[in-house]
């Protein structure tokens, strides 16, 4: 049987340091800049606060159970500490988190709603979460959701941090359910134009086969098979395809945007659509992953325009890196919605000390 | 003069509906409105102000502006399975049933969703949806009658939740009226949206948040094959260590369900599937996927149970062994509803390392207060079932039974787990709540409510205690509230 970590965090000094900078930052009505491990700097809006808080300072793996399939660590803990971990026991963190420029951390991850191109397969990061413990504005250490597979008490707070960039405070501890790694893998690469990549994609993923990443790129289609390796090896003699060396850094630098068409100073736009949303814009700087269900658009455009396509293909778009970074970035909420949000951040900061305006310039 | 004024209230709102809604879907009189008085959990029952049946979302929007206007309460309400009195009317209340939404309205294909009303069944969105070789996750027991929207009101699981999610994992988009009537729609067609997700706080919100009038669900390729081992074992602990070997050994099973001795007899004289009637506890571990990986599973967890001292294993060779071998553990509830004139289900959830510490203390408890308790437990993901048996007819035995349960979901805090897995707080575990949460972080879910329904008519006194209740919960018992774990600083203070 596996070891288990489970380590004592009784010395709540870090804790108890990030707790005090939020009260003097409600003493003296300032604002605070939430970093991890400063890997998604490039999320959301240009937005200035008067000091920063060092969230990649409170880290440690608090437990680990690997027969409960439970990880419990606090938020500025790096993901790869984490990956290497689980990797010791056979496991993994299954939505495949992009690690960026590195450094990235758990709390940033989920804080940023980050999942890898296993995300359709495997569930986000928000799905892995089972609870958090955060820092509201009011100082309130508090504990949400807990350590197992099911829990309906109270509302799903955990999960609800999952996009909110830290807005409604600072996450400093989450559990997450983790997974076994497949037994084995294969990347299957077809050549296909952009409209048709969308409809193979979409018809492959409604088969019953290990499937696990599916994305297109250049005129190429790359499938990802993961799981017994006899299921793997079936169905790759019945889809055919040539089979891709080195898969893994193929993943690993689509999912940590280490090509040079995520990085090259173009704005990036990313549409999170309907998966099956036949493709629109032939001939534009395009990338899909997710089976079609996260699609990268390189180049200067209309956010307005691209709103409408978004809409029209049953999602959002946000502009992911460059561009105007001042204005909006992520897609226009509804005013319903806005009032809403206004009201969760007053409920969670109401002294708005939580990366003002980072998500929207009302937020 | 209370219940005047309650007499005239009904009489004026029912003459505001009965302008837009079908009158004999606004239902007044006490014989029609008596099927709305309880949830699944009967023995909390009230009666309501009027039962309103509205047929459309634009008579959901303008019911819910009326009753916003009055201040008057609204209680949403599905198929009424619920187990936690999450739906129990009350005598100034609208009960708002969304029984007349159950239209499967669209089922994409190609991109594996389906749009639905919020009164669909459960088991009807697979039904529809297996003509494309597609079907719906979640498969709570209840799923013949339950429907989807009451599923994203409670979160609920299942068998399969281990492998394929809660609701939580597989919806995609909610439609709902705000207490205020306003229509605003959370989520997309897309596998995620910009800001905070409001449709993480929608789901498992009891009906407390809003009225959710359409559902968008993932659906998922059917599997080409599932095979089931049933593995019986002489000691509660064999199984429980069976169970945390199988997850050693990086298999994740579709279902891993355990059912103790009570639940073992009971549920064989019911449905005769062959269990062995001397096993002190007994598995049954589904696997589904690609043949070739059922093959693989399927001989491995059979060793493995062999190996840990299982006294009796079958392996399903048809998928109707397969039926047969599940029909126990889906009538369980109705058989041991046979050995005992009333039943009290409990919905714990708890760390799986703990089972054998927890079955026992049930035990003890059991002795205790003189009740025969049956376990029936999702293994896989730690959530318990224990039926607590007891004779409604005996004066103070229902308080009994509900004083054993309250002390089991104190039990499941205490070691590390939770009071309710996929039942709900509802009204019946509003005392727990206050061991499971501080009253900083009960203070903050009370934030999350006012930011949704700032007058607090939806569905009020369900889901979160008032903070007053907490304090008096703990003053029973010095003890109590505290057994749950380290409060998180801050908590004194209060």
């Amino acid at each position: 049987m596996p070891a288990s970590i489970r380590r004592d965090m009784s010395k709540h000094d870090v804790t108890q340091e990030l707790i005090e900078q939020v009260n003097c930052a409600r003493t003296d009505g300032s604002t605070l800049e939430i970093v991890g491990g400063g890997s998604k700097r490039f999320i959301g809006r240009e937005a200035a606060a008067d000091a920063r808080i060092d969230a990649g300072r409170h880290r440690g793996i608090v437990s680990y159970e690997p027969v409960e399939l439970v990880l419990t660590a606090r938020a500025g803990t790096p993901l790869q500490e984490i990956e290497d971990t689980l990797a010791q026991q056979g496991q993994m963190l299954a939505f495949d988190p992009p690690h960026f420029a590195g450094g990235a951390t758990l709390g940033g991850t989920l804080a940023c709603n980050q999942s890898g191109p296993a995300r359709p397969w495997n569930g986000s990061v928000r799905d892995a979460v089972l609870g958090i413990r955060l820092v509201n504005g009011r100082g309130e250490h508090l504990r949400f959701g807990g350590q197992v597979m099911k829990n309906v008490a109270g509302y799903d707070v955990s999960r609800a941090q999952a996009g909110a960039l830290g807005s409604l405070g600072i996450i400093t501890e989450i559990s997450l359910k983790v997974m076994p790694r497949p037994a084995a893998s294969m990347t299957l690469v077809k050549e296909m134009d952009a409209a048709r990549a969308i409809v193979e994609m979409n018809t492959l993923a409604g088969r019953p086969r290990p499937l696990a990443g599916a994305c297109w790129q250049d005129g190429q289609l790359y499938l990802r098979l993961a799981g017994v390796q006899a299921a793997v090896a079936g169905t790759a003699s019945r889809w055919g395809g040539e089979v891709l060396q080195h898969e893994s850094n193929f993943w690993r630098d689509l999912r940590d945007q280490r090509q040079p068409f995520f990085v090259d100073g173009e704005p990036l736009w990313r549409f999170s659509v309907n998966p099956a949303a036949p493709h629109w814009r032939d001939g534009a700087d395009w990338r899909f992953d997710w089976g079609g269900a996260q699609r990268w658009l390189r180049g200067a455009f209309q956010r307005a325009e691209l709103e409408r396509e978004a809409g029209r293909a049953g999602g959002q778009v946000t502009l992911f890196r460059g561009g105007d970074r001042a204005g909006e970035v992520f897609s226009t909420q509804s005013a319903a919605l806005q009032t809403l949000h206004r009201r969760l951040k007053e409920a969670f900061d109401p002294m708005r000390i939580f990366n003002p305006g980072r998500l929207y310039s009302w937020m | 003069m209370v219940a005047s004024h309650y007499f005239v209230l009904a009489e004026e709102l029912t003459k505001e509906f009965r302008a837009f809604i079908d009158p004999e879907y606004v239902i007044v009189d006490a014989e029609t409105q008596r099927p709305y008085e309880c949830d699944g959990l009967s023995m909390y029952c009230a009666m309501p102000l009027i039962v309103l049946l509205p047929e459309t979302v634009a008579q959901v929007q303008r019911a819910m502006q009326i009753c916003h206007q009055r201040g008057v309460p609204v209680i949403p309400r599905g198929a009424g399975t619920g187990l936690s009195a999450g739906a129990m009317p009350r005598e100034d209340a609208v009960v708002l049933s969304l029984a007349k939404f159950k239209h499967v309205l669209d089922i994409d294909p190609l991109a594996r969703t389906a749009r639905l009303q919020p009164g669909v069944r459960n088991l009807a969105i697979s039904e529809a949806a297996a003509q494309y070789g597609l079907y719906y996750g979640p498969d709570p027991s209840s799923q013949i009658a339950c429907t989807i929207g009451g599923n994203v009101a409670e979160n609920s699981g299942g068998v399969h939740c281990l492998k394929y999610g809660l609701t939580v994992h597989n919806l995609l988009s909610v439609e709902l009226v705000t207490v205020e009537g306003e229509l605003v729609r959370l989520g997309s067609e897309g596998l995620d949206c910009a800001g905070i997700d409001l449709m993480a706080l929608i789901t498992g919100s009891e009906g407390l948040l809003g009225v959710i009038t359409e559902v968008t669900v993932r659906l998922l390729p059917v599997p080409e094959q599932a095979r089931v081992v049933m593995a019986a074992f002489d000691s509660v602990k064999a199984a429980g260590d069976a169970v945390s070997a199988v997850i050693a050994q990086g298999v994740i099973p579709a279902g891993l369900e355990m059912m103790d001795s009570h639940a073992i007899v009971a549920a064989e004289a019911f449905a005769k599937a062959g269990y062995p009637i001397d096993a002190q506890a007994l598995l049954l571990c589904e696997v589904d996927g690609t043949v070739e990986e059922v093959a693989d599973h399927i001989t491995r967890i059979e060793q493995l149970f062999l190996s840990l001292g299982a006294t009796l294993t079958r392996v399903s060779r048809d998928e109707d062994e397969r039926a047969l071998l599940w029909k126990g553990r889906k009538s369980a509830f109705p058989a041991v509803g046979r050995i005992s004139p009333d039943y009290y289900c409990m919905d714990g959830t708890i760390p799986r390392g703990e089972l054998a510490h927890v079955l026992t203390e049930m035990q003890h408890m059991s002795e205790h207060y003189g009740l025969r308790v049956a376990n029936v437990f999702h293994a896989g993901d730690g959530n318990l079932h224990p039926l607590i048996l007891f004779d409604a007819s005996k004066p103070g035995e229902f308080d009994k039974a509900e004083e054993f349960g309250g002390r089991i979901l104190e039990l499941c805090v205490a070691v590390g787990g939770c009071i309710t897995g996929e039942h709900g707080v509802g009204v019946e575990k509003l005392p727990q709540m206050s061991v499971q949460f501080s009253p900083l972080e009960i203070a903050q879910f009370h934030g999350v409510k006012a930011a949704f329904d700032p007058a607090g008519t939806l569905n009020p006194g369900k889901g979160i205690p008032v903070l007053k209740n907490c304090q008096e919960y703990r003053a029973l018992d010095p003890g109590r509230g505290h057994v749950a774990r380290q409060h998180p600083e801050g908590y004194e203070q209060a």
